[in-house]
């Protein structure tokens, strides 16, 4: 939905006609700097929280510059500190969860929101919501009794038999890895992605629906080009959450993901994510340096999800401005 | 032509199983989960558990009152700081700011989401905790807090952006003032999402263990008032799951299960005050 | 919004009511291997000592000391002894020292899952080292099958699988192969966390035990309660003394004795690779770090009236919880030095 179609053109600051005393005694200029004051204060706590990890890594930012990006070596007795494979741990299991989570969520919340009969969307919508309150250790140790037995058992040799000839699927199947690790997480973002992407596609005014549908369109036509297109900035916005999750999530992760600092192309190998090591180590650290690499990895996570969100809010702009003009990103 | 209407019918029709076939797929995994948790919990869920402090391994008897009443306290203060800056901060996006100031707080806030839950911690930590050399269930509820402010912001702002023009018009042209329109007549009709969102954000910082290791702390004992170290079901479970012991595994799983009622409380409980305030159907 | 508010007051007001008896609180923080059994001592001493909680939570023993060190909790504990460094830091920070006590003595052993091999395995600690260094991968490798006659070990790839949290298991795991390997010590070094020269990683020793009961032909390292109550198999280590010794209670307080003679006057010893012909060679204290210099006489009385108690009384409830008592060698010693808590 373009906001040029859902906003009042009257919410512009300078609002229409009537004089700044009258908008002031309607409470409407005291409700305008109240709401700023709290919009502006997640700038400041998000600026406060940048700030802190600057502050508390500089001894490792001068010891190791940009070295710490590209380096592969995470040796603490060395205080030898480098980045790059948890780098490449974290967006390999991001991006796996979110090819996965997102068909399968957009489908379901699609589902939820225009076929199903509104009071089981409602009673599935409701359990749905409960399982964003399990904490990730109990996704964890189902991770670790129930998902990698059954990958190392079927799904991975499954795997390495039809397409073990890619670079994807080498190695030894452990049943940890990039690709459980994605899985994981994958179950943990889902419900996201239904709850936000199925309320958004049920505010979709009816009569949008009405209109393809006289139009001549089928039943998918008018939800695929007409509905889910009107609803696309909220599901962005939904598939943002579950990516700033997926990006963040610690517990899960270093129990399925092996916890060894490699990059390979295979998604059947262990590999380490920022989040977990942060999460493994910071709590047994010893030493300045040791400490304040550990921060720095967070920071370096702050800067991926910065450069990730930027990336998808440049997309969501070309893609949306060959259609109905630009949304709000 | 004839058999073009066809093919659209079949696309229509297999695309539409797929979505079902998706739900399908997402729902059992989920109620799987559901499952496991209470085969796993239940047997270890008695009067005791709600009542009784915990109790050392191999003691029977031991309950988590003190960590769920924790739990209660961090989420309700939690909420009282995360939700309102969430909420009419996603007001102000929707309803007054200009495209800039918005993609500049937009983008703070996915930020703030993306930020692991333990660096949350260690940031609450140098900010509450360090200065006054004391861990509390203020600290605790500040750092959970400050994860609720990013899923309830984006939410808000997106359900607001949802609700029709024509609601908005009527409002103005009846003479209501812009924040009187917004409040009496937006938001409830946007009330349905926002709720959703909140409870989705309670939920989410409901489960979390590292943003109250170094906050909250944990307490054998009751927590009295504010300023104490608190005991709290995810950190419970935590130390729990990862002992050598049976019986402690057990009560972990059951500790999740609590957890999750008490999540199935406050959602069934926002859910019957929001059938009685919303008067707008949605479209 | 009316009920919301009056939940609100109903959770404070339970918060509020149930403080009531006055008591003095006290709070640690730090390893979580005695962790249940300081839960179990500090309910214990509750229980004599109505009006004095002491409340231990497990964050790992880095954290125990950095919070030590900062002030935001009474007392810490760690598997592993505070270096110089750190004493220093926490000096200059406090004016005055922090005191290390020994509490109950734990062990690492070395467990492993081999298809169809249910012997109890012998390990040498250079078949050990040689595994966690990358140099023995079969598990038919002379170095493993050597002290292992009889046992008909396949020639299949060793997994090797250990801790990926900061842990002082992994602390005392890797102290032991500095000092029975000079390729290791020179090589990887001890510590908390380290650059593992191969491996896969599990989070705590619920994640390692898990990862080898799933993984055929892995070997790792638990703490041997983790061990007993899993019931996974685990392996004899040889000692100093040339005997291979399965790790229980008596070899690991063995260990002890032998280290008690030399104990330093700071408690600050590791007895890995002890001698003694019975003794376990992967053994280790662990530690309460109690400041030297309270500000508060009734914690500072609290907690040496804990300390005494948790010495003798105390020491009784460690078998029960598959924790190594203290030979009372040690025992003496600490008691004297509780004296100097001021």
């Amino acid at each position: 939905m373009a906001a040029s179609t859902t906003t009042v053109p009257s919410a512009s600051p300078s609002s229409g006609s009537r004089s700044f005393i009258s908008r002031l005694r309607d409470g409407d200029e005291i409700a305008r700097v109240i709401t700023f004051l709290f919009a502006a204060s997640v700038v400041l706590i998000t600026l406060l929280l940048v700030l802190q990890l600057w502050h508390d890594s500089s001894l490792a930012r001068h010891k190791f510059g940009f070295q710490f990006f590209v380096t592969r070596v995470w040796d603490p007795n060395a205080e030898q500190f480098g980045a790059l494979p948890f780098i490449y741990g974290t967006l390999v299991t991001a991006v796996v969860s979110l090819l996965i989570a997102v068909p399968l969520g957009l489908g379901a919340a699609i589902f939820l929101a225009e076929l199903a009969p509104q009071k089981i969307s409602d009673t599935l919508q409701f359990f749905i919501d409960l399982l964003a309150a399990v904490p990730s250790v109990i996704y964890g140790l189902l991770g670790v009794f129930i998902v990698v037995p059954l990958m190392r058992e079927i799904i991975q040799p499954a795997l390495k038999n039809s397409l073990g000839f890619l670079p994807l699927f080498q190695g030894p199947p452990y049943g940890i890895g990039f690709l459980t690790a994605g899985i994981v997480l994958a179950i943990m973002v889902i419900p996201y992605i239904i709850s936000v992407s199925r309320e958004v596609l049920l505010s979709v005014p009816r009569d949008q629906r009405e209109a393809a549908l006289a139009l001549g369109s089928t039943r998918w036509e008018s939800t695929w080009k007409v509905v889910v297109p009107f609803a696309r900035t909220g599901i962005m916005g939904s598939i943002f959450l579950a990516l700033a999750r997926a990006l963040g999530e610690t517990m899960a992760v270093t129990m399925v993901i092996g916890n060894t600092p490699t990059i390979s192309a295979s998604l059947l190998s262990p590999g380490y994510s920022i989040a977990a090591v942060i999460a493994n180590e910071f709590t047994e650290a010893t030493g300045d340096v040791y400490l304040q690499a550990l921060v720095e990895l967070g920071l370096v996570l702050f800067l991926i999800t910065f450069i990730l969100n930027g990336l998808a809010r440049l997309l969501m702009v070309v893609t949306t401005q060959k259609g109905s003009g630009m949304g709000h990103v | 032509m004839n058999s073009r209407l066809r093919w659209r019918k079949f696309v229509s029709g297999f695309m539409l199983t797929l979505t079902g076939v998706c739900a399908a797929v997402a729902v059992s995994v989920l109620f799987f989960i559901l499952g496991y948790l209470v085969y796993h919990g239940g047997t270890s869920i008695n009067w005791n558990f709600f009542t009784k402090l915990p109790a050392p391994v191999g003691e029977i008897g031991g309950g988590m009152a003190n960590a769920i009443v924790g739990s209660a306290k961090l989420l309700l203060l939690a909420s009282l700081f995360g939700v309102p800056v969430g909420f009419f901060g996603g007001i102000y996006l929707a309803e007054f700011s200009n495209s800039s100031i918005a993609f500049v707080v937009r983008y703070a806030a996915d930020l703030l989401n993306g930020v692991p839950s333990i660096v949350i911690g260690i940031f609450a930590y140098a900010l509450v905790v360090l200065p006054f050399k004391h861990f509390s269930t203020l600290a605790g509820a500040f750092a959970l807090g400050l994860m609720m402010i990013p899923i309830t912001l984006r939410s808000t702002e997106e359900f607001l952006h949802g609700v029709p023009r024509a609601l908005r018009e009527a409002s103005m042209a009846l003479g209501a003032s812009r924040w009187k329109t917004i409040m009496a007549v937006v938001v409830p009709a946007a009330y349905r999402g926002i709720m959703t969102a909140i409870l989705l954000a309670l939920a989410r910082v409901a489960g979390e263990t590292a943003p109250l290791l170094f906050t909250a702390f944990g307490n054998r004992y009751w927590s009295p008032g504010l300023s104490q170290p608190t005991a709290s079901l995810p950190a419970m479970i935590y130390s729990y799951a990862i002992s050598p012991y049976d019986d402690w595994h057990r009560q972990a799983w059951a500790a999740g299960l609590v957890l999750l009622a008490l999540i199935l409380i406050v959602n069934i409980f926002a859910r019957a005050i929001l059938a009685r305030g919303s008067a707008i159907p949605r479209s | 919004m009316k009920r919301f508010a009056g939940l609100l007051l109903v959770v404070l007001a339970v918060g509020g009511i149930v403080l009531a008896q006055n008591a003095l609180s006290i709070n640690g923080a730090g390893a979580s291997f005695p962790y249940p059994i300081y839960s179990k001592w500090f309910d214990e001493f509750h229980k004599t000592n109505g009006n004095i909680q002491i409340n231990y939570q497990s964050v790992g023993s880095g954290a125990g000391i950095k919070q030590a060190t900062d002030g935001t909790v009474d007392f810490g504990a760690s598997d592993g002894p505070m270096n110089d460094e750190q004493l220093k830091a926490y000096s200059d920070k406090h004016g005055s020292g922090i005191l290390h006590f020994p509490t109950v003595l734990g062990a690492v052993v070395m467990t492993y899952n081999i298809p169809n091999v249910t012997a109890s395995l012998n390990f040498t600690p250079e078949a050990i080292a040689g595994i966690f260094l990358g140099k023995v991968t079969k598990w038919n490798d002379p170095a493993i099958a050597g002290p292992n006659k009889g046992v008909n070990l396949p020639a299949n790839d060793i997994v090797v699988v250990h801790r990926s949290d900061g842990s002082g298991t992994t602390y005392v795991f890797t102290d032991y192969l500095s000092k029975v390997s000079g390729e290791w010590k020179d090589k990887v070094g001890k510590g908390a966390s380290i650059n593992w020269p191969v491996g896969l990683g599990g989070k705590g020793s619920e994640g390692v035990t898990g990862l080898i009961k799933q993984t055929p032909n892995s070997i790792g390292y638990v703490e041997l309660i983790y061990a007993a109550k899993n019931n996974i198999g685990y392996g004899t280590v040889k000692n100093g003394s040339g005997t291979f010794v399965k790790a229980d209670l008596e070899s690991v307080s063995e260990a002890a004795a032998g280290a008690a003679k030399s104990m330093p006057d700071d408690f600050r010893v590791s007895i890995t690779d002890a001698p003694g012909k019975k003794a376990y060679p992967i053994s280790t204290f662990t530690w309460l770090l109690i400041p030297a210099k309270f500000s508060d006489a009734p914690k500072r009385d609290a907690m040496k009236n804990f300390l005494k108690w948790a010495l003798t009384d105390g020491q009784k409830q460690a078998e029960e919880l598959s924790y190594a008592r203290l030979p009372k060698e040690v025992v003496a010693k600490e008691l004297k030095a509780i004296d100097s808590i001021q």
